[in-house]
């Protein structure tokens, strides 16, 4: 059992989690109550890493940010140290892949709020902030709890894009997902089944979390679990 | 100024052209059918919504101004809105509703005030329930009582009876009837339903597209519209044509309808020849005893031949189709005991007398009715 990879994998989740759930609601807001131009465009571009392979994702996101590109270079000169095949570099990359896993049921929480009750909020004097806080956030709860989810057991499970961007850096960029690649690779059976069965238990339990804490946020508002 | 005065002008997305005011202490019903407006006017004294051009103003504060670039923010309008759903905040207990909309009152005052507002509309005991746990009556009254609890200038009520069982509706009448006798504010009422305004308003508005055609006391609004178009919404089904032939002594005026003399109700301002649309309340037709003539008779008397007759409860709905003009029926009721003695179904000759107090005459007469 690779506990170093295990514990990485947890933190990217975590970090990918945490950076994503601001952008999610601020998104998410905006795509549910906003009418503007290029809506739909952005939607799509929302939508897009869901439909692109990993490995063609990951090979533009490495170009994007390798030593040469204006990124790359950026960050470079910000932080001493090249972004792609570190840590940082896995996180910025899967924040971009989990757009769509974070802000589409954020974005369908916000939605499920009547117009009315938004409106109802101001004329009780809640300013944006306080109408965020009290009511809007608590009544999505239930999207934006999918969002987190998702998000994170989908940062668990991937494979491809972290391979491109990060290779297999112990430490630093191999996470559980390729650490029981490069046990089957080593006809390393045991361990592999460990590390999966870990994954698998780890992943169940967010799962029945999640709908045990929607189904309780479902009869508080009254709705149908 | 003390009170509410309104005065909305835009042309795209909803067309606005509403004016109207509304005392201190008063109830101002805005009637009119669904499109007309109504919600978009409730929501721009609300400041949810931004019209292009008006005012509103609130006694000595104005809340919006398009000449004077003011545009308040709901949040800084003292307004209490019932919306037409409620708009209640589902994961809130009913107390917590109302505390809601209390502001920065400290915690410990806000609970007693907010208290004190649920025993108002009759929810004492109840202040702990979520709204999925309240009855639509329910619901509707912490509705109100959140609406209040921000002290406001203003209260508007958006259909706020349009989502609850008639049994409900005739409590909540009764109950709305004596909140505001401890309400010093204006109220705006919303609803498409006349009785409703009639029951419940000091004075109504009548919307169409926007705009506000006829402002006044529901009873006179109701019996005598300005146009044929405000008689047409205010349900006026008896509404024709003529022509003015002249005034007679006994204070009445003489139209001619299809060749039949008609006595109506004295409009000395109008010359003989003018054309005019006129008006008849259900309330003013009387079915002469088909068995001898009656007093009464003599007064603008119809003869035609039932066409229909729909029985509703102890009443019978009818139209008479008049023989001097067979293009548009009589509509009126009778007791359904009247009808039987009198031998009333469809297809009989009866005949109708049209009270002249109730006639009224408006200008310009309507255009033709289209379909």
């Amino acid at each position: 059992m690779d506990w170093t990879a295990l514990w990485l994998s947890l933190r990217l989740a975590g970090w990918t989690v945490a950076l994503l759930l601001p952008v999610a609601v601020f998104a998410g807001r905006l795509l549910a109550y906003r009418e503007f131009r290029g809506k739909g465009v952005t939607e799509a571009l929302v939508m897009l890493p869901l439909v692109l392979p990993p490995t063609v994702f990951g090979f533009y996101l490495l170009v994007a940010f390798g030593g040469t590109s204006p990124i790359g270079q950026f960050w470079q000169a910000a932080f001493g140290h090249q972004l792609v095949f570190t840590f940082e570099g896995l996180v910025v990359a899967s924040v971009i892949f989990n757009m769509p896993f974070a802000i589409q049921p954020a974005q369908r929480g916000f939605e499920a709020i009547p117009n009315d009750v938004r409106e109802a909020a101001a004329c009780c004097g809640l300013g944006p902030m306080k109408s965020l806080w009290k009511i809007e956030l608590p009544l999505a709860w239930p999207g934006l709890m999918t969002a987190m989810v998702l998000t994170f057991a989908h940062t668990l499970g991937e494979f491809g894009i972290v391979l491109m961007l990060g290779g297999s850096i112990p430490g630093e960029t191999k996470t559980v997902a390729i650490a029981i690649y490069d046990r089957v690779q080593a006809f390393d059976d045991r361990s592999a089944g460990i590390m999966s069965a870990v994954l698998m238990a780890i992943s169940l339990f967010t799962i029945t979390v999640t709908f045990w804490l929607s189904s309780r946020v479902g009869r508080r508002l009254g709705r149908a679990p | 100024m003390n009170g509410l005065s309104v005065d909305l002008g835009q042309d795209a997305p909803i067309p606005l052209a509403a004016s109207f005011s509304c005392a201190t202490g008063e109830v101002l019903a805005l009637v009119g059918p669904s499109g007309s407006g109504k919600s978009t006017i409730l929501r721009s004294i609300a400041g949810t919504y931004r019209p292009q051009h008006g005012t509103v103003r609130v006694n000595d504060e104005t809340w919006f101004s398009d000449a004077e670039g003011i545009h308040v923010s709901p949040q800084r309008r003292a307004v209490g809105m019932v919306f037409q759903s409620y708009a209640l905040f589902p994961h809130m207990t009913a107390l917590g509703n109302v505390m809601t909309a209390m502001g920065r009152l400290p915690a410990r005052e806000q609970d007693a005030r907010a208290r004190k507002l649920l025993e108002l509309v009759h929810l004492s005991g109840l202040e702990r329930r979520r709204p999925a746990e309240l009855s639509g009556g329910q619901q509707q009254r912490v509705a109100v009582a959140r609406a209040l609890a921000r002290a406001p200038k203003v209260l508007l009520l958006d259909e706020p009876f349009s989502a609850v069982d008639t049994a409900t509706r005739q409590r909540l009448y009764r109950e709305i009837a004596e909140l505001r006798r401890a309400l010093n504010m204006p109220v705006v009422l919303v609803t498409h339903d006349l009785d409703e305004a009639v029951m419940l308003a000091d004075r109504m508005a009548v919307l169409h597209h926007g705009r506000t055609l006829q402002a006044g006391r529901p009873e006179e609004v109701t019996t005598r519209p300005a146009s044929a178009e405000v008689a047409r919404l205010v349900g006026l089904r008896n509404l024709f044509q003529g022509t003015v032939v002249g005034h007679d002594r006994s204070a009445r005026t003489i139209i001619e309808w299809s060749g039949r003399k008609i006595e109506a109700a004295a409009r000395s301002d109008l010359a003989p020849g003018q054309k005019v649309s006129w008006a008849v309340p259900d309330g003013f037709v009387l079915l002469h005893r088909r068995d001898r003539p009656s007093r009464g008779e003599h007064e603008n008397p119809v003869p035609g031949i039932i066409e229909t007759m729909l029985v509703i409860g102890q009443t019978a709905h009818l139209t008479l189709r008049p023989r001097n003009d067979p293009g548009l029926p009589l509509h009126f009721s009778v007791p359904l005991h009247v009808a039987r003695r009198n031998g009333i179904a469809e297809g009989v000759e009866a005949a109708v007398s049209l009270l002249a107090e109730g006639i009224h005459l408006m200008t310009p007469p309507a255009a033709a009715e289209a379909g």
